[in-house]
């Protein structure tokens, strides 16, 4: 007989995050050369520019000295940053060029410079083991700034742990009681679901509701392509999840009985909901979201349309989110318990846990934030 | 870097010792786990010096995943005040406090070109970065020299894994390291601004060059480099310290150093790192015999021909033939 392991680890409240990763830090337009912008990844405070000639940099935000922020310093010359407070300055590779009132500089003053990356509308960070930083690993979100793609989105910035958004969005039948006047609808609960996890490491939910009418948002977007249309629908939403915290969601309505699920989507209507989520700290979260389309490619107004629309669904997501990590800290003996529809959360906090484990005796002890109840895997 | 930089002292057992070459012990230590020890790291170790405990830094030269197996390699100096003799008498099963691996000498990334420069012993800063530069596939030139193949520890394993980018200059076979034409193929090199130079040796050949460097125009921030202090121009010898304001006479001892000697005297000295790079210690000279042996790399060049301060804890002054206990006076502000 095989043991089973407890999956008190997996099933984590403050689940903890891994290091050796891509996050994103921040939209492409908000890293400039005209200044700095402080963020914190994985606990970690990074300060970051792009040098003159437009590269992105991330350098840990405290100065070697005694650590000022850099973040508050300024931009001089093609890459450096001086420090706010005693004036050392920093290249781009975070190594210090100059000191106050001495004729050298020592030849071990310097602070982390992370790897950093424009991909997808984005600048990524590697907070871990930079040895190990291959751009190849980024997830995939090519239709962020794909031609054949248009669309927007915005920044949460979520007062919960990261796993609580990953939980919420592998598991949409919460939309028939969260976003009940815009995208919910009571067939998502009752439609049959699939969750596989894919041989690349990734993991799939894949969720037809066929011939349904279709909620509000959806009319509003079916009726952008097809002036007029009224009548039922198939509607799916595949949801593709990428290690550690990047989920893209395959959605869309076409005419019912016309042949989407058998894979002609012609008459309907698709777009994706592209999710990357970043660890601020245990308790908060960056979301970066958008909502890309591919049809009406040329149509401003439709972009403007679905951000705000999806940003009044996520708002709802968000008080959610921010409600449950409340009521995580206010019962701290309480655990959680699983349900069949949180089996595609499930594999997402396997394999993260997997991930925590090959890099659990590698990391700075000052970073560790494994909780002590999931270390020992016993009772807390 | 500042996260690693902050010692945790544990006990340790030696678990494995050999010689790797003339005069140099590869030791390593089983410790509590902590992570993979990074390129440019070193441990210090608690060292017994004539009954007195004392810390001594060696640079990891190797590591397995979790940290929980270092291994050193130490030179035995016959100018030791007694660390390399502590070192080279451990046998397997022998324990000693050391830290976990500190973190002062980081290996970057993003340089377009990677030039690493190890002098005899110095082999041991050096050859992890090779490893890592190795895997990450980036450019990489690997320059290894010694007096004599003897001295030069790991060379036939070093040979193997780097084969074309590693280049052994040797003394005594007539192929020395020509400095100057490596600094200018260097500062000929188009992406020359993108080069970093990582180098760890005796102080001559560091100094020889740093000053190479910067006389091609090179950005000195691009010169990395790790120094303990404790090699200088000229063998340690002994001398005298005097401070006339505080009625302050001493003999500093090859075993001791300046800062030491002084604070033993009664002077409440100021410092910090205690390796020559903080500026801290620095006195002002009034008159010296003998030679000043700048060991520091605080001081510019400019500086310490100068010969109007001194870094105090790991700077001396060396006799001279004429001059066999050359005084040295210092002056307060």
């Amino acid at each position: 007989m095989t043991t089973l392991d407890s999956q008190q680890s997996v099933t984590a409240k403050i689940f903890p995050f891994p290091l050796n990763a891509w996050y994103a830090v921040a939209w492409d337009h908000e890293i400039t050369n005209k200044g700095l912008l402080a963020r914190k990844v994985a606990s970690l405070p990074m300060a970051l520019y792009r040098t003159a000639d437009g590269r992105p940099v991330a350098l840990g935000d405290a100065c070697w000295h005694r650590l000022a922020p850099l973040s508050m310093g300024k931009l001089i010359g093609k890459d450096e940053v001086q420090c706010p407070y005693h004036g050392l300055r920093y290249n781009s590779a975070g190594r210090c060029t100059a000191m106050p009132a001495q004729e050298t500089v020592n030849p071990s003053a310097m602070v982390p410079s992370y790897p950093a990356v424009e991909r997808y509308r984005y600048i990524w960070v590697w907070p871990g083991d930079m040895t190990l930083a291959d751009p190849d690993l980024i997830p995939d979100m090519h239709q962020m700034d794909d031609p054949g793609w248009a669309g927007d989105g915005l920044t949460i910035e979520a007062a919960c742990n990261y796993q609580l958004i990953l939980d919420n969005l592998m598991d949409l039948t919460h939309e028939e009681f969260v976003h009940g006047s815009s995208i919910g609808q009571a067939e998502l609960s009752e439609s049959e679901f699939r969750s596989r996890y894919e041989d690349d490491g990734s993991v799939t939910v894949t969720r037809w509701i066929r011939d349904v009418e279709p909620p509000p948002f959806w009319l509003k977007n079916i009726r952008d392509k097809f002036p007029g249309f009224s009548g039922r629908v198939d509607r799916w939403q595949i949801i593709h999840y990428y290690a550690p915290s990047t989920i893209c969601i395959d959605v869309g309505v076409a005419k019912a009985g016309t042949g989407a699920p058998e894979g002609d989507r012609s008459q309907g209507v698709n777009g994706y909901v592209m999710n990357t989520i970043t660890p601020e700290t245990n308790r908060t979260s960056h979301y970066f979201w958008a909502f890309m389309r591919n049809y009406r490619l040329e149509s401003q107004v439709i972009t403007t349309q679905l951000r705000k629309g999806v940003e009044g669904v996520f708002g709802e997501d968000e008080a959610m989110l921010t409600a449950q990590q409340e009521a995580i800290d206010a019962n701290p003996h309480h655990e959680f318990y699983s349900l069949n529809v949180d089996s595609g959360g499930m594999w997402v906090r396997r394999i993260l846990d997997r991930m925590l484990q090959a890099e659990s005796t590698t990391r700075p002890a000052e970073i560790q934030n494994r909780p002590a109840s999931a270390v020992g895997g016993g009772p807390s | 870097m500042s996260a690693d930089s902050h010692p945790d002292w544990h006990p340790g057992t030696v678990i494995d010792v050999r010689p790797v070459a003339q005069g140099i012990q590869r030791i390593t230590i089983q410790r509590p786990p902590t992570r993979r020890a990074h390129p440019g790291t070193h441990i210090d170790v608690q060292v017994d010096i004539g009954g007195e405990p004392d810390v001594r830094s060696y640079s990891v030269v190797e590591s397995n995943e979790d940290g929980s197996q270092i291994t050193v390699s130490v030179l035995l100096s016959p100018q030791s005040r007694g660390g390399s003799k502590f070192m080279h008498r451990l046998a397997i099963g022998d324990t000693l406090l050391t830290t976990q691996p500190l973190q002062n000498f980081a290996l970057g990334q993003g340089a377009e070109r990677y030039v690493l420069l190890a002098g005899g012993i110095g082999i041991t800063a050096i050859i992890d970065m090779a490893r890592v530069l190795k895997s990450r596939q980036v450019d990489y030139e690997f320059v290894y020299v010694a007096r004599s193949r003897e001295l030069m520890a790991y060379l036939p394993q070093l040979e193997q894994l780097h084969g074309t980018r590693l280049r052994v200059h040797v003394d005594d076979e007539g192929t020395g390291l020509d400095i100057a034409s490596l600094l200018t193929s260097i500062a000929a090199d188009p992406r020359r601004d993108g080069i970093e130079l990582y180098m760890c040796g005796p102080i001559r050949l560091m100094d020889a060059v740093r000053r190479d460097w910067l006389s091609n125009g090179l950005a000195i921030y691009n010169l990395r480099y790790e120094t303990f202090g404790n090699s200088g121009w000229f063998e340690p010898s002994e001398f005298v310290a005097r401070i006339p304001q505080l009625d302050i006479e001493t003999t500093v001892g090859t075993n001791s150093t300046l800062l030491e000697a002084l604070n033993a005297a009664g002077a409440d000295m100021m410092y910090d790192c205690r390796k020559g790079e903080c500026g801290l210690c620095q006195v002002d000279i009034e008159s010296f015999s003998g030679h000043l042996d700048h060991r520091d790399v605080f001081l510019s060049d400019r500086q310490k021909q100068a010969g109007s301060s001194i870094c105090t804890c790991v700077s001396r002054v060396a006799a001279d033939k004429d001059d066999p206990t050359p005084v040295l006076t210092l002056s307060l502000p």
